[in-house]
């Protein structure tokens, strides 16, 4: 049985967007996403390591910024927190501790770069297509609700629950998996 | 809103990160790409969360950042690892099972 106080929080009653804000949030992320698209491509182009995760950086808050669109507000926080916060700080232990050149370094890549390039495009087109093809242009629901904390918490902590002991114990594994592999003895 | 305008904005992301993975030489800057496709996934899970209105969008996008930070903590430590065995972290010269 679910307590009253948890049903208050899931009681979000959604309120229809007008037209205009609707035009501004469309706006914020149409812009969020260009500086996102161009900031990846920077990131796989780049001749300086500390740049490319720098680069990073940016796709991450944008893709914060993308959940915040979408009304997923602890995702976005948990974003921030483990992306941007542990897994860029990790990130760039990597790149001091591997001695990376400072500076531009001219052999980060391959020297035969269409494959990738090859490979890349034609998946967009595939995807590109299929996405179309399925969804072309469905609309989000105009009264869509911010999805809040408490549904994740009851979610995660009743349909989920054995996923997320299941990801506990991958965490402490990986965690010691970490340890024996990187400890110089 | 449309839908698609995030589900390509994920592939556009997926698609760069591919690139990225198959263009780079350098280990950790593998990694930095396929945290771009990780995130690229975790865009489409949070949308389709919003079209359906269902929370198990967004758990589901906890659980592979989770799993994306086990994934870069080990890929680190085997990428130093690398970096003390051969001095040298450029994914093309551990060739070691090349007979």
């Amino acid at each position: 049985m679910m307590s009253s106080a948890l049903l208050a929080i899931q009681s979000t009653n959604p309120i229809a967007l007008t037209p205009n804000e609707l035009w501004v949030i469309n706006t914020f992320f149409y812009v969020i996403a260009a500086v996102g698209i161009v900031a990846a491509l920077k990131m796989v182009t780049t001749k300086n390591v500390v740049h490319a995760a720098l680069y990073l950086l940016v796709v991450l808050t944008v893709v914060a910024a993308t959940y915040i669109v979408l009304g997923a507000e602890f995702a976005a926080a948990t974003q921030v927190m483990v992306y941007i916060g542990a897994v860029m700080v990790l990130l760039l232990f990597g790149v001091m501790l591997t001695r990376a050149k400072i500076g531009d370094d001219g052999d980060l890549d391959y020297d035969s770069k269409w494959i990738g390039g090859l490979s890349a495009v034609s998946m967009f087109a595939v995807m590109g297509y299929s996405l179309w093809e399925a969804f072309g242009t469905d609309e989000l629901p105009a009264d869509m609700a911010v999805q809040r904390t408490g549904q994740v918490a009851n979610s995660i902590f009743s349909q989920y629950i054995v996923p997320f002991e299941a990801l506990s114990m991958l965490l402490l594994a990986a965690l010691i998996g970490a340890v024996v592999v990187a400890r110089r003895d | 809103m449309f839908l698609n305008q995030f589900l390509f904005f994920a592939a556009i992301l997926f698609s760069i990160g591919v690139y990225g993975v198959l263009t780079r030489k350098n280990g950790v800057l593998v990694l930095m790409s396929i945290e771009l496709i990780l995130n690229a996934v975790n865009i489409n899970l949070v949308a389709f969360g919003a079209l359906h209105q269902d929370i198990s969008g967004q758990v589901f996008v906890l659980f592979v950042i989770a799993v994306a930070a086990a994934e870069v903590g080990v890929g680190l430590a085997i990428v130093l690892l690398i970096f003390r065995n051969r001095r040298s972290i450029n994914v093309a010269e551990a060739d070691l099972l090349k007979g």
